[in-house]
């Protein structure tokens, strides 16, 4: 999935050349208005010279027809190319779905393609899963390489928020009974290899506007360039039907035209060699819109762990007691958490390091009694939650030292920290700070999400004294503390009213509404399928940091567009300085002057603008197919940027594109 | 050029800013329906009309119901002057006993006027009665100006409203513009007029022996109720065939002063109260600063070429600057300034006959006409025309900040993109368009009076102000035959309401939209880059495509005089 392949490897250039000649099928063309243009008046000026009307020399106007149908594969193939390497990825992905049968629970075998939904199906260890679906019975190890590109195996089990299954993922061991929830052919295979190859690929409402613009200055120039003739008889002149066709085509944004499906093309592909599946090109372009962003705290803004930070002991006990307690109950924790404590205690407090003692007995965590500790000849140290502490010592529940550690705790509760008590023979000795560790590099990410004009709004369960105090550390604008699932669906509604694009990420069945009710709804992939049917992307890592990362593409996607306009509207300044002098030289000579770039001769004028508007198009893909750089900024800077090198070089470029085409022109003795 | 010329261009452009604010806050007030000082007097006037025709004033239109009582309003009015020219002969206040106008005369006449354009086939004092030019025109000076504001109002609202289908009530909008501003400020500025020189009298010509014994005419009439409209309204027909370069019409420095200011009150007033009806004044100023740079630009070139003069008559040992067609009253830097701030402006009124300028010279006042009349431009035209370009430029360079397009707080969509092309492609349509018809058809080339690129600047020249609703002439043409009338009432028409409409359309698309919040991320608006981006926009979509007949007009035409050619 995520190999990168050369731009322009023979694999993928070859066919695309092939894909560029069938595209010409007007069928095809028509969807693309400023291209089918430039074919229309290519193909009538092929009939003109057959039928041998025009004045002009037959060799000038041979190769004026030949640029033309040239711009039009220009633009055909850069499209096929964008496709063709979204197809490569697709092949392997078809190949997985090929082979897929589905047993049904009576032991009857049948195609994948067979399935309804509502089916169920076994699939049992070392089989392929034929569709997607939920486990409703049993549990497995399940490797979704095929999809993701990650190898280690992941758990699926029935009931809970691990319950979806994908087609063409392998179960690695033990058996589960799978109900189908979808149709067959609509499937997550289906729909990403449908999106990688573009072929269900619809415009976006961005590119539908752009579109429109187009075709709007196309028809603007049609007119312009239809007057001429008239014009020009008022003058006492007629001007070659050839001549006005290279200005008409010169003058339309066919460069812009060319690249805007590619564009498209690129920017989904770049999404899924980042993992990240969207179900929809708007998807793609609300994200470059979104105003606010939900942030999960775990795993996005702190690592998933909490560290142990500090002993706090109560009055009478030292430090250094507390920590060797400390220490002895975590030896058998091998949680992180618990290996913090170890490394704690014995770094910071100088506490020898020990092995865990002969014959003790390791109690572990459970839900129940949310303790852990170890039981042995020294008797019994524990670890737990303050309250839960307190209930499991209840001759020590309402003493001094009691009241002195619920102190501590709130006091630790208030600074950000989570306090966890520690005792030891029914004596309790204080409390160990966990304080969550936020990850190296976010306060810069918010920072630079802040100067580009999105909020960041972080979501957490703690209570809104720890969260205000991780939420400062952070440097996010905002955050949700003791956050239910209609809580977040309510900040988003109210965040919608305020006319703010809001982006979010989840995985759970309880996240789906707010996920559907988000703009952008990054669903993870380890998710319940009701969420990843409820997200308008899928990200295949499971990583929740992602959601900055597809912000930047969305963004980068609409400024490659919008580059690429402005620089193919600046184009057409230099191309009337070409065209125009010489067209009209003949009837009056002074318009000569306009001719500010000394090209040699009116028709290697006319033959160098035609010729730099054709290549600028293949010197352009690599540019569509990569997207512009994009860094964040605020937006004044962005566009200051974007308008020099785009803006003022669509201005200069062609300049000197077109006095040095001119030069190979008459060198070569074209024109 | 001289020192008093540069003080005249850059003292009228440091007041055109200072008159916005002011403007600016009245145009606020009516669009928001504020009462005003006036209200005392004129309230129970403005209610009166209201019960008369039973509207209620509160009644929020759709864009479609706006638009729809706006166009049949028009109509109507066409009807209306078109009765009024025809019956000429039959009707009242006609002392010279002038007959009815000719059906085609009628028709462009009545279009014209209604279309604020002013174009005039006809010499005014010569054609048409008093009653012809107080019933049949004047009001047409009022009601289209009022109608050009409440299109601007409408599109204001589209741009401040949030998510409803609604912009406003066309009945109010345009008879408390009318009644509020246009009226009160015409009295006081006729008044002045009057003080100045200008006739207002019903009385018929006089007759008069000359020093050389001759036996004179002197046309006279209800002048300085006219003139004050005229300019405020930015309509620019004229009483008199000579227009503003006549002692009557125009008769001091002073009077041309204020009269080329008054032109521009108004469409400076409009970019403020924009500004402030979305929420932010800096919006318009930016509007206004661009408008004003295009405006400088041109003036200087105007004056510099018009200062310079034809190196032709040079030769001839006639040395100095293009004082052809020119009063000498006002000189070389007030006539340049005033062709183009009334081309600039959707006016027409002219003190100088643009076909005399130079080449050059005379293809400013032609491209501000080409380019929409955006550059302050005529009452409400100019904003929402230029509005139609702000548009477009955010849309082509909008995408470049990773963010769906927005202006001040709108997402600007496939709807908005299609309906500002449609409009704006209206003017090379018509202008382009008809030019080409009328330079191949007989008809059409037995119009221009001078041969070579001359004659096709004429033709262009005519299409451009008709399509613009400018109504100026390059004088050279002889317009008023079927041909020309015909054509051109079909280029003002054009020009006018399929302009306006899709406009509307954008206003009502507009206010059902969603307002989004600015922020650092959103598009600048404001300040030097947008300014220049806009005026980019508007010389390379607006300019180039006009190349092309600008090379075969003026430029041609410029260059021939330079290399001593002649036709």
């Amino acid at each position: 999935m995520t190999t990168a392949q050369s731009m322009f490897s023979a694999k993928l250039v070859v066919p695309a050349i092939g894909d560029a000649f069938r595209k010409l099928s007007p069928r095809q063309l028509v969807k693309n208005p400023v291209l089918f243009t430039t074919a229309v008046v290519a193909a009538l000026l092929t009939v003109l010279v057959v039928v041998g009307e025009d004045p002009l020399p037959l060799g000038f106007q041979l190769q004026l027809i030949v640029w033309l149908w040239l711009t039009v594969l220009f633009g055909t193939f850069a499209e096929a190319l964008a496709e063709g390497r979204g197809r490569a990825q697709a092949a392997s992905l078809r190949a997985a779905k090929s082979e897929l049968v589905a047993t049904l629970p009576d032991g009857r075998t049948v195609a994948a393609s067979a399935l309804a939904r509502g089916d169920s199906v076994v699939v049992a260890a070392g089989e392929l899963i034929p569709a997607d679906g939920e486990v409703i019975a049993g549990v497995a190890s399940v490797n979704e390489a095929a999809i993701t590109g990650e190898s280690a195996p992941v758990i699926r089990e029935a009931g809970g928020d691990r319950s979806a299954v994908t087609a063409g993922t392998r179960v690695i061991s033990d058996s589960i009974t799978v109900r189908v929830t979808q149709e067959p052919g609509k499937g997550f295979l289906d729909r990403m290899i449908a999106l990688v190859e573009g072929a269900e690929r619809q415009k976006t409402p961005n590119e539908i506007a752009l579109t429109i613009l187009l075709v709007g200055l196309t028809i603007i120039f049609l007119i312009a360039v239809s007057t001429i003739p008239s014009f020009a008889s008022y003058a006492g002149g007629k001007i070659p039907v050839a001549i006005l066709a290279a200005l008409l085509v010169t003058l339309i944004p066919t460069t812009i035209a060319a690249l805007l499906s590619a564009i498209g093309i690129a920017g989904m592909d770049r999404l899924v060699r980042f993992n990240v599946l969207a179900k929809s090109g708007r998807a793609v372009e609300a994200a470059g819109d979104v105003d606010v962003l939900l942030l999960d705290k775990t795993g996005t803004i702190t690592i998933g762990d909490r560290q142990a930070g500090d002993f706090i002991a109560v009055s009478g006990v030292t430090v250094n007691a507390l920590a060797a307690a400390a220490m002895l109950a975590s030896l058998g924790d091998e949680t992180p958490e618990g290996r913090s404590i170890v490394v704690l205690a014995r770094e910071k407090f100088g506490v020898a390091a020990q092995e865990l003692p002969d014959g003790a007995q390791v109690i572990p965590f459970t839900a129940q009694t949310r303790l852990s500790g170890v039981q042995g000849d020294f008797g019994l140290v524990q670890k737990g939650a303050v309250d839960a502490l307190l209930r499991a010592n209840p001759e020590a529940a309402n003493g001094k030292d009691a009241f002195e550690l619920r102190r501590i705790s709130e006091e630790i509760a208030r600074s950000g920290q989570t306090p966890l008590g520690v005792s030891r023979d029914g004596r309790l000795l204080g409390v160990i700070a966990l304080r969550d560790v936020i990850k190296t590099g976010v306060r810069e990410r918010f920072a630079e999400l802040r100067r580009t004009g999105i909020r960041t709004v972080m979501i957490t369960g703690d209570n809104p004294l720890t969260a205000a105090s991780i939420a400062a550390e952070a440097g996010v604008d905002d955050f949700l503390a003791e956050a239910t699932p209609e809580d977040k669906l309510a900040l988003i509604r109210r965040e919608q009213q305020g006319g703010k694009l809001v982006a979010m990420c989840g995985d759970g069945t309880n996240d789906a509404p707010a996920l559907a009710q988000a703009d952008v709804g990054v669903a993870m992939n380890t998710g319940t399928q009701a969420a990843r049917e409820a997200g308008n992307m899928v990200d295949l890592d499971s990583d929740p940091t992602k959601l900055i990362e597809i912000i930047g593409l969305g963004k980068q996607l609409l400024m490659t567009r919008g580059a690429l306009t402005t620089f193919s509207v600046s184009n057409d300044v230099a191309k009337y300085f070409a065209i125009i002098p010489a067209m009209f030289v003949v009837l009056y000579p002074g318009l000569g002057v306009l001719n500010v770039m000394r090209l040699a001769s009116p028709q290697s004028a006319i033959l160098s603008a035609i010729i730099f508007n054709a290549l600028i198009i293949p010197a352009l893909v690599p540019l569509a197919l990569k997207g512009v750089t994009y860094k964040p900024m605020g937006a004044g800077a962005l566009l200051a940027r974007n308008l020099a090198v785009y803006g003022l070089g669509g201005l200069i470029a062609p300049f000197v594109g077109i006095k040095l085409i001119d030069l190979a022109v008459t060198g070569l003795h074209l024109a | 050029m001289t020192i008093q010329g540069w003080t005249l261009i850059l003292v009228f452009t440091v007041l055109v800013f200072a008159m916005a604010k002011p403007f600016g806050m009245w145009l606020f007030a009516l669009y928001e329906g504020r009462r005003t000082p006036l209200h005392r007097l004129l309230g129970p006037v403005e209610r009166g009309f209201y019960t008369l025709a039973g509207i209620d004033p509160d009644a929020e239109q759709s864009w479609r119901r706006y638009a729809l009582h706006m166009l049949v309003f028009q109509l109507v009015l066409v009807v209306f002057t078109y009765t009024v020219l025809r019956l000429q002969g039959v009707l009242p206040m006609n002392p010279r006993a002038l007959p009815g106008i000719g059906a085609d005369g009628a028709i462009n006449t009545a279009i014209s006027f209604v279309t604020n354009t002013n174009w005039q086939w006809y010499s005014g004092e010569v054609a048409l009665s008093n009653f012809s030019q107080m019933f049949g025109l004047v009001i047409h000076n009022f009601l289209s100006a009022a109608t050009g504001i409440a299109v601007a109002f409408a599109l204001f609202r589209g741009f401040a409203r949030r998510e409803v289908a609604s912009v406003g009530n066309f009945w109010a909008d345009c008879t408390r513009v009318t009644l509020y501003l246009l009226l009160p400020v015409s009295v006081v500025y006729a008044l002045f007029l009057i003080a100045s020189g200008v006739p207002q009298t019903l009385a018929a010509s006089v007759e008069v022996t000359t020093l050389e014994g001759i036996k004179q005419t002197i046309a006279l009439g209800p002048v300085a109720s006219q003139e004050a409209i005229k300019m405020f309204g930015t309509n620019g027909g004229g009483f008199f065939n000579a227009n503003s370069a006549h002692p009557f019409e125009n008769p001091t420095a002073l009077t041309n002063f204020v009269e080329m200011l008054s032109i521009f009150a108004l469409g400076a007033g409009l970019t403020w109260c924009f500004g402030k009806a979305v929420g932010n004044t800096r919006q318009g100023w930016a509007i206004l600063a661009a408008m004003m740079v295009l405006f400088v630009a041109g003036a200087s070139v105007a004056y510099w070429q018009e200062a310079a003069g034809n190196p032709i008559l040079h030769q001839l040992g006639a040395a100095g600057g293009n004082m052809e067609g020119k009063e000498v009253r006002f000189g070389i830097a007030a006539s340049a300034l005033f062709s183009v701030v009334t081309t600039a402006a959707s006016c027409g009124a002219v003190n100088a006959m643009h076909d005399s300028f130079t080449a050059l010279g005379g293809m400013i006042p032609l491209f501000n006409m080409q380019i929409g009349e955006v550059v302050v431009g005529g009452v409400g035209a100019g904003i929402y025309g230029f509005l139609l370009f702000a548009l477009l430029a955010v849309f082509v360079a909008g995408l470049m900040v990773g963010r769906t397009p927005e202006y001040v707080g709108k997402k600007i969509e496939a709807r908005e993109v299609k309906l500002a092309v449609l409009a704006i492609a209206m003017l090379p349509l018509c202008i382009l368009g008809l030019t080409a018809v009328s330079a191949v058809m007989p008809e059409g080339l037995a119009g221009p009076l001078n041969k070579g690129p001359h004659g096709f600047s004429e033709i262009l020249y005519a299409f451009s102000s008709g399509t613009g609703n400018n109504g100026s002439a390059f004088a050279g043409l002889s317009a008023g035959t079927p041909f020309y009338n015909a054509l051109l009432a079909v280029a003002m028409w054009l020009g006018r309401f399929f302009v306006i409409v899709p406009v509307l359309a954008i206003a009502g698309s507009l206010a059902a939209k969603k307002h989004t919040p600015e922020t650092a991320g959103s598009f600048p608006t404001t300040g030097p880059l947008w300014i220049g981006l806009l005026i980019a926009i508007i010389l390379v979509v607006g300019g180039l495509t006009f190349l092309p007949g600008l090379a075969l007009g003026p430029i041609a035409d410029h260059l021939a005089m330079v290399s001593g050619q002649q036709f």
